[in-house]
């Protein structure tokens, strides 16, 4: 390159950039910025990677219908890279720097736990959209996956009927993390108040990224062997479910033998997995692709739109799922809630925010409870198919209302969250003001 | 009392025509419902109707071939759609499909396996007998005692007493309960201990005496089983890190290159394989089955000609620098997911095991050898003999030994060690994609496969000796074995704790690893 020309190369280089920056502030004056949090790399991509595309599509239909508060939305978009303490500092960074008006993010208990401060702090508003443990309100954050008795325990209850096979003896199977220890402290308090006995409880933990499932798919068959109807509760998170599901085929161990019910397993984890052998095991959501109702089917709609359009990854083979649609579900409630409150104030839109209703795809006028800041959902349990969907078996018959404390936990059994006058407390036995 | 008068009528009517107690298949069949209470009530009631056609309509309703259509129950055979109640070939499309679930399908397989067990095919009345061996239904008692009492074939009527025992157990008669009682200490399966141990408790001496040492017969043989399970689930680990770690023994092993990036060139004969197995689906599903046989070669190829560039590109540059080497092969696997997963997406991609890798050899009830396991195995010490015998006989594998050992030597007597360096390296590589194939019929294929291995890689490299092949095989059979005796005793968690802990232990005491290097190179 002559010198003349790289001269010219630079400065049609800083020219460009000029223009960006220029045009750059002038999108910031007229439009509200929303951050995105989801992992882009690392292992918890292959789940959050949709969240975000489902984020921009739903920003997207929102601006298309003329923004919020008359402005357009406009995301930005950070890659925590599974990193939990990334969580923390990028989180910091949209709320400092970049001035979000609100976050869409997280998907690990412990990406939440440990944004969970910097909110508090700084006072920004989080949407959290997968099922958890429970055991938490923050005044910052508002819950739109479903708590312990919104999944695990109609989950459990299904399985204790005649219909779900009358399961006596039960293996809490797990990932060594906060997620499930909390969950099976739930499960098994409550199959303790359902007259279920220790000796008919096998619980047992894996390492993240587990990937030999022998030893405990030959324990599970011997667990399963002492005579008495057995039934497995998988909080297996992530990668090790392929491998967990492809030992249990391999070893026969069928779904009329001994039913697995996953709370992590659904559409999504079940592109990367050989369905044949799964058919009939279950998973517990709040949400199945295959739900039919026109909300369900307008959000598949221009779920395959937008990945078209975009080329995403994937194209036609990519699905919805039960996070994707508490996504979706938080966005168009907080669009309401800026609308109603007529500014994107955080404690504005928090007041706005309770009671706030949307018709979601499971088909249910969804209400977010003011009080505990989690939403009321109705409850799925599907059975696997072989093309890797669910086939509804179960429901509730209408949405239930979420408890963020566990009554069969005693020592949270008293406590109470009630973000509204008198308690005003996401953990408390007694009011703040009397 | 009216109702009743007239149920009772109605049955004796009912009586005088049918068999008694049996339902009707058409009865069963005109009345069906789609949802799955009333499915259930009526595979129930086919079990006991003994009719040829209940056997081929719970066939296809656990197949899936069952629909419903103006009122009408259609089972699909094939191409043609037949009426259930009379066989009758209709015409159209497939109504819609029943709601199973999982208590239906329970109740089709006991039903099918009750029909079975008058089946005039030997081998289907064994199988159905030995089922209910394994699986104790006591609605089946009387099934069972009537193919006791036709059956002539010897091994069936073993598998069928087998099946009885349990029941017999509770029998009044005293002489019948202590032959059952022998029976199962011979044979029974350790889910009978719940029904010997009240009987051990009892107050009869001699019954009490009989089932417990029927028990400790059963936990005895219980407890050999578990060891071999063990051992086998010990030996089947160890061939997968012996699989994942070979490559590394090969380029770390003997060229001493720290490589970071071998995870990755796993995850590339993972994704060969999978782009392969598309290719099958695609242009050849006749020969889907054997898909993997072709992607044998490409994996290799694929992972062989990354491993050369990456010699050649970069880590020629870096020889005698293992630092260097490190953050470079380091920054290049993350140039490697980065890429997979803009090409593939980040989410799992589906790799279907092949019809002979699904399933495995029953050999108890408890316990199955599954086929993907045991052709690891082989699998795995297949790839080692390749690789023994490239370097003990061909004239590449003699240059290689000659440059590990003294490269300046080598190099005098006219060898062209760079290029041989770029030949092994491409070898190792090429092995690490075989080892690919391998994982990607055992668990998920993800851009980040590579980074769950190369920790257990390493480690059994290290902790075999660098520099030996063998030191690998020992490294990681080794490592596979203990670690599948302590997961049962202390968990997966723990016994990982404990293993990492051992590793440590020894690597303090004997750091060159179980087989070191001897001679001149380990000073060089």
């Amino acid at each position: 390159m002559s010198t003349k020309s790289r001269t010219f190369f630079l400065s049609s280089l800083a020219g460009g950039l000029a223009l960006a920056l220029a045009s750059g502030a002038a999108l910031a004056a007229d439009t509200i910025k929303v951050g995105i949090l989801h992992s882009l790399s690392g292992t918890m991509a292959i789940s959050e990677t949709s969240l975000k595309d489902v984020a921009l599509m739903t920003i997207e239909e929102i601006n298309a219908k003329g923004g919020v508060l008359g402005k357009k939305l406009e995301p930005v978009v950070v890659d925590p890279a599974s990193n939990w303490p990334l969580f923390a500092e990028k989180a910091r960074e949209l709320l400092q720097k970049d001035k979000v008006a609100v976050v869409f993010g997280c998907w690990t208990s412990v990406s939440r736990k440990s944004v969970l401060p910097v909110f508090e702090e700084l006072n920004g508003l989080l949407f959290y959209p997968v099922q958890y443990e429970g055991e938490e309100s923050s005044r910052n954050v508002f819950y739109t996956g479903a708590a312990p008795n919104q999944q695990a325990i109609p989950a459990v209850e299904y399985l204790m009927s005649e219909d779900g096979g009358a399961a006596k003896r039960f293996v809490l199977l797990g990932t060594d993390y906060v997620y499930p220890r909390t969950t099976n402290k739930i499960l098994r308090a409550f199959l303790h108040s359902k007259g279920v006995s220790d000796d008919d409880i096998m619980e047992t933990y894996t390492p993240f990224g587990h990937s030999d499932y022998q030893t405990i798919v030959a324990d599970i068959k011997k667990f399963a062997g002492a005579g008495k109807r057995t039934a497995v509760i998988s909080t297996i998170n992530g990668d090790s479910n392929v491998p967990f599901y492809k030992e249990l085929g391999n070893a026969g161990l069928k779904s009329t033998d001994v039913p697995v019910v996953a709370f992590s397993v659904g559409e999504e984890e079940l592109r990367g997995i050989d369905t044949k052998p799964l058919v009939g095991h279950l998973a517990a959501w709040n949400y199945f692709m295959t739900i039919d109702t026109p909300e369900n089917k307008a959000f598949i709609e221009k779920w395959k739109a937008y990945v078209k359009k975009n080329n995403l990854p994937g194209g036609d083979a990519r699905v919805t799922n039960d996070p994707m649609e508490a996504t979706y579900t938080g966005i168009n409630m907080w669009a309401q809630a800026a609308e109603q409150a007529g500014t994107t104030d955080v404690d504005a839109v928090r007041q706005a925010l309770g009671y706030q209703t949307f018709k979601a795809p499971s088909g249910f006028v969804e209400q977010l409870d003011a009080k505990n800041h989690h939403l009321h959902k109705p409850v799925y349990i599907g059975e696997i198919r072989e093309d890797g969907q669910f086939n509804v078996v179960w429901k509730t018959e209408g949405p239930i209302r979420a408890q963020a404390w566990s009554p069969y936990i005693p020592d949270s059994a008293k406590k109470v969250a009630d973000w509204t006058y008198p308690w005003v407390c996401g953990n408390c036995t007694e009011p703040r003001f009397k | 009392m009216c109702r009743l008068l007239r149920f009772l009528l109605l049955a004796c009517a009912l009586g005088s025509t049918l068999p008694a107690f049996a339902v009707s298949f058409d009865d069963t069949i005109t009345h069906l419902g789609a949802d799955p209470q009333s499915l259930r009530s009526a595979v129930g009631e086919l079990a006991a109707a003994n009719d040829p056609r209940a056997l081929i309509f719970l066939e296809a309703l656990r197949d899936g071939r069952v629909s419903f259509r103006d009122g009408e129950v259609l089972i699909k055979d094939g191409d043609t759609l037949k009426r259930a109640r009379d066989g009758v070939a209709v015409t159209g499309e497939p109504g819609s499909a029943p709601l199973l679930n999982n208590a239906v399908r329970r109740g089709i397989d006991s039903a099918l396996t009750r029909l079975q067990l008058t089946s005039p095919d030997r081998a289907v009345r064994l199988a159905a007998a030995t089922a209910f061996a394994d699986r104790p239904v006591r609605a089946a008692e009387d099934s069972l005692r009537a193919a006791l009492a036709a059956e002539i074939d010897q091994e069936v009527i073993h598998a069928l007493r087998l099946a009885l025992a349990p029941i017999e157990l509770q029998s009044e008669d005293r002489g019948k309960r202590l032959a059952a009682i022998r029976t199962l200490a011979d044979e029974g399966e350790p889910r009978v201990i719940a029904v010997l141990d009240p009987i051990a408790k009892g107050d009869d001496a001699e019954l009490a005496t009989a089932a417990r040492s029927a028990i400790d017969a059963i936990t005895d043989r219980q407890w050999f089983r578990d060891q071999a399970g063990n051992l086998f689930y010990g030996l089947s680990l160890g061939s997968v890190l012996l699989l994942a770690a070979l490559g590394l023994a090969i380029t770390f092993g003997l060229m001493g290159v720290i490589n970071m990036a071998h995870g990755e060139l796993l995850m590339i004969g993972a994704y060969a394989t999978y782009v392969v197995q598309n290719l099958f689906r695609s242009y050849l599903p006749g020969a889907f089955d054997w898909y993997l046989l072709a992607a044998l070669p490409v994996a290799f190829l694929a992972a062989a000609a990354v491993g050369w560039l990456l010699e050649r590109l970069v880590l020629r540059h870096l020889y005698g620098r293992p630092l260097e080497t490190l953050l470079a092969t380091f920054g290049l696997s993350l140039m490697l997911i980065q890429t997979v997963r803009l090409i593939f997406g980040a989410q799992n991609v589906e790799v279907a095991n092949p019809s002979w890798l699904s399933g495995g050899i029953q050999v108890t009830a408890q316990m199955v050898l599954p086929y993907n396991r045991i052709a690891t195995v082989i699998f795995a010490f297949a790839v080692l003999a390749a690789v023994w015998l490239i370097f003990q006989k061909t004239r590449l594998g003699l240059r290689v030994r000659a440059v590990t050992q003294n490269r300046g030597m080598a190099a005098a007597m006219g060898i062209d060690t760079r290029r041989i360096d770029a030949m092994t390296f491409a070898l190792g590589a090429g092995v690490a994609g075989l080892g690919g194939v391998a994982l990607s019929q055992l668990g998920n294929v993800s851009p980040d496969l590579g980074q769950a291995r190369i920790v257990d890689s390493f480690m059994v490299v290290v902790l075999g000796g660098v520099g030996k092949l063998a030191g690998a095989v020992a490294g990681g059979m080794g490592l596979g074995i203990v670690n599948k005796f302590l997961e049962p005793a202390m968990g997966a968690v723990l016994g990982k704790i404990v293993l990492l802990g051992f590793i440590i232990l020894f690597i303090q005491k004997r750091p060159q690893g179980l087989f070191a290097l001897k001679g001149r190179a380990v000073e060089g």
